[in-house]
């Protein structure tokens, strides 16, 4: 086959002389130098990386490189020294009531930032990245509390949670009127009018009235006679006009039929004492603390 | 004669093992249809045995003897199988992962359903685009080209045709069992220990028709495209195995648990997952590029040498870059260097194939401007080139610390995979199918130039889109404010991600309608003899067997 050697006119160049499938050739042209020399150069330059780096492995240890360069060593040094620059604060924060941290104005900058950030990575998937809320859950940045704004009944909210698995969870227990058969779905309709109307926002009046009635046997003892709500029970105010579920009638029947009853987790098994305080400080500064 | 009776020997027992392996398949489909609990387990059973028991009837037709059609020199029926699978497969991998793409904008697309949601889609596209679309490819192509350039018919009677079909059950079976929720969770090795043992029978197959064709070549020397693919098709087994190493809870079940665990695990995956893209997406593509570039352009490869050079550094060299996958775990650094320093060493033999791929070019580059089959194929090498320098790029640690775990991965995957992969692959099928089908040219070279245009352009939004978003995402999760708190929360860098989403999966849209063109071209060109354009197509795109009747009659 190599008699089929030939010169290719465009290039200049032999081809090697073999020959498939009719047509297919091969020049005989030497490697590009430029592309020789730097493969040679990245060769060179991991023999440098080896030398300088842990690289291979031995019988029972591996090459420990000239810089002594340990992944684990760094990343450990960056955290303590992470650590270290937050660790005044932090002291200061662990050891102070959560009053004094808004009145030392180091002490708030830092739980602020801090709590900010603790809250953009555990609370925003809920109460969304601005606190703002979604349909059941509720927006933090108003002063319309269901457990209470102040710093304490926060910071108590959040270590505890609200209708969890802890001890001390906050634990409201609306009726589910509806699924339970507490009421007949002619009551409950006529409940929703009513507390529509304290709003301001009923359509018919003569349910409203009636409804009255009902709410009066069944609401009062937790909401209130006016349905200003009970922040010790968690009731929320009902004639502020602000919905946790939803502002149209069949939201609220359905609020009234089943009781919603909302979860919070409670966030001191898996946040510590000072990212909880800097948290309260945070959300109490949203604009709604009291 | 005694050589034609010894045809008929080998043919007959061909047909006797093909019986043989089909009854087999159908007792084992059988069992799993009556005795499997899983529901699952029993469709995939009855899918076996009911390919098996068509597979058999087929073969009762079609016996030594009584097949009296006058047969042609080379075995084309599985590689037209292949190609026309390799274009369905295609189109479907392109439109799950564009829907994919959009649910990433758009969540509320996953519809709330286990069928639809984004975790089981994902490598329903992923599967399908690398294994059903490049697999597919890869197998058409080999088979055509390690019979032209070895002058031998495929070896086997019905080994072809088990290989084609078996692939192709390994497809269907590792798809269906995605979407119902069968997986063991290994990235590009999703399918099941019984998908993956079905997957290595004919994987083994698919050595012995292609190692068998070689060994009864009647050309002195192996073309370099026919030791890319054996490279790819030796490598990939052993990955396949070896990555796949598990125990099965019951025979009859679809659960197994793997062998590794932990950081072992995690390395055998991604010296598995980083040769798939080295062996499987390079490599067999190589192959692919190694035959129709020169084909195509009708001139001699570049360098002999540089192919000789590169091919085996690539080879030695690619097998060690796995790790680089796994900087900043809790692999030992060591292990991390040696990822590291091999890719940025795999550089140049990479390069090696787009400068051989490209200057085969010279003297012929008026045929970019003429002939856009050319022109797909030049600008798949490019971007093989563009995406093989980004590659040892983004496993140095430093930039690796920035890019990990970002969407640029994503788009340094589809620079290599839409550009690269999918470009070469719709280059060789123009060339393909013309002449497989005996036509004297595609349907339309005014399609191709559209769907050339249309993926070019989908290509780099694509790409650019996942630029913009990979480094603002890593540059926001690094961000920390002056008192050493993170400065953005995670949702906040989904939220900015939104834009480039969408610009992605427009992207998307334009390469999935670009290969609907494709599709649309390659059946009208199956379907009618002649070409709307043939006076703008060259001869080369005529089947080789009409191109001097062709060039007298023009």
């Amino acid at each position: 086959m190599a008699d089929k050697k030939r010169i290719d006119e465009v290039t200049g160049f032999e081809t090697t002389g073999h020959v498939w499938d009719d047509d297919l050739e091969e020049l005989n042209k030497p490697l590009p130098k430029w592309w020789l020399y730097v493969l040679y150069a990245s060769i060179i330059w991991a023999i440098g990386y080896w030398v300088l780096y842990p690289a291979w492995p031995l019988a029972s240890d591996y090459t420990r490189g000239y810089l002594g360069y340990s992944q684990r060593a760094v990343v450990m040094e960056q955290v303590a020294a992470g650590k270290a620059a937050q660790a005044q604060f932090r002291d200061a924060i662990g050891k102070a009531e959560l009053a004094e941290i808004q009145n030392k104005p180091d002490l708030l900058n830092f739980a602020l930032a801090g709590g900010k950030a603790a809250f953009g990575d555990n609370c925003a998937p809920c109460h969304g990245r601005g606190a703002e809320g979604s349909m059941g859950y509720p927006n933090l940045n108003d002063d319309d509390w269901i457990w209470g704004g102040d710093l304490a009944a926060i910071e108590r909210t959040i270590r505890h949670g609200i209708r969890s698995a802890d001890a001390d969870t906050r634990a409201g227990d609306m009726p589910k009127f509806g699924t339970d058969k507490l009421l007949e779905p002619a009551q409950i309709d006529d409940v929703a009018e009513h507390v529509l109307s304290l709003s301001g926002k009923a359509s018919d009046q003569e349910a409203a009235i009636r409804g009255a009635a009902v709410f009066a046997e069944n609401c009062t003892a937790c909401h209130g006679e006016t349905g200003k709500g009970n922040l010790e029970l968690g009731a929320p105010n009902l004639i502020d006009g602000i919905w946790l579920y939803g502002t149209d009638k069949t939201d609220i029947v359905t609020s009234i039929e089943t009781g919603r009853g909302g979860v919070m987790p409670p966030w001191h098994t898996r946040l510590d004492d000072v990212t909880i305080k800097q948290l309260a400080v945070y959300v109490h500064a949203l604009g709604g603390g009291q | 004669m005694a050589a034609i009776e010894k045809r008929q020997e080998m043919s007959a027992f061909s047909d006797a093992l093909a019986v043989l392996g089909a009854a087999l398949g159908t007792i084992l489909g059988l069992y799993l249809v009556a005795f499997s609990p899983d529901p699952v387990m029993k469709f995939h059973g009855a899918l076996l045995g009911g390919t098996s028991v068509l597979g058999a009837l087929y073969v009762l037709t079609q016996l030594t003897g009584h097949d009296t059609a006058a047969r042609e020199f080379y075995h084309d029926g599985p590689i037209k199988f292949a190609a026309v699978a390799a274009v369905f497969w295609g189109i479907a991998g392109f439109l799950v992962g564009d829907i994919i793409a959009w649910q990433m904008a758009f969540p509320w697309l996953n519809f709330d359903l286990p069928w639809t949601s984004f975790g089981r889609l994902r490598p329903l596209h992923t599967s399908a685009v690398i294994f059903a679309f490049g697999g597919n490819a890869l197998i058409a192509t080999s088979f055509y080209v390690v019979q032209r350039t070895c002058k031998a018919r495929l070896f086997g009677r019905w080994s072809p045709w088990f290989v084609v079909i078996g692939y192709n059950l390994f497809i269907v079976i590792a798809g269906t069992g995605y979407i119902l929720g069968v997986t063991q969770s290994k990235e590009y090795a999703e399918p099941e220990w019984y998908a993956d043992l079905w997957l290595t029978v004919v994987w083994v197959a698919y050595l012995v028709v292609f190692a068998g064709t070689l060994m009864k070549r009647k050309e002195p020397h192996i073309y370099v495209a026919n030791w890319f693919y054996l490279a790819f098709i030796l490598t990939i087994a052993m990955l396949h195995i070896d990555n796949n190493l598990a125990v099965p809870v019951s025979f009859a079940g679809t659960k197994s648990y793997i062998l590794f665990s932990g950081v072992q695990d995690a390395m055998t995956q991604w010296w598995y997952g980083h040769n798939a893209v080295g062996f499987f997406l390079t490599a067999g593509f190589l192959g692919m590029m190694y035959y129709f570039i020169p084909k195509r352009a009708e001139r001699p490869v570049y360098s002999y040498r540089l192919s000789i050079v590169h091919f085996w550094s690539l080879i030695f060299l690619y097998i060690w870059a796995g790790p680089h996958h796994l900087h900043y775990t809790a692999l030992p650094d060591w292990a991390q260097t040696l990822g590291a320093t091999f890719s940025i060493m795999l550089w140049m033999p990479s390069w090696g194939g787009m400068i051989n791929g490209l200057m085969t070019l010279s003297g012929a580059w008026d045929k970019l401007r003429t002939d856009p089959v050319i022109r797909m194929m030049v600008v798949s090498v490019a971007f093989y080139g563009m995406s093989t320098f980004e590659g040892p790029l983004m496993s140095l640690k430093a930039v690796n610390s920035l890019s990990h775990y970002t969407d640029w991965t994503i788009g340094h995957v589809h620079s290599g995979a839409l550009g690269w992969v999918g470009m070469i692959s719709f280059g060789a099928l123009y060339c393909l199918f013309p002449w497989l089908w005996k036509r004297r040219g595609l349907y339309s070279m005014r399609l191709v130039e559209w769907h050339f245009w249309l993926s070019t352009i989908g290509i780099l939004l694509y790409i650019t889109a996942m630029w913009v978003s990979g480094i603002l995402q890593g540059l926001m999760w690094r961000a920390y404010d002056e008192l050493g708190f993170l400065k953005y929360s995670f949702v906040e860098t989904v939220d900015a991600m939104h834009i480039p989403y969408i610009i992605r999966a427009g992207g998307g849209l334009l390469f999935v309608i670009g290969a609907l063109i494709m599709a649309y071209n390659l059946w009208r060109t199956v379907r009618s003899e002649e070409s709307v354009d043939a006076e703008n197509q060259p001869l080369v795109a005529a089947a080789p067997a009409l191109r001097s009747t062709f060039a007298a009659a023009e």
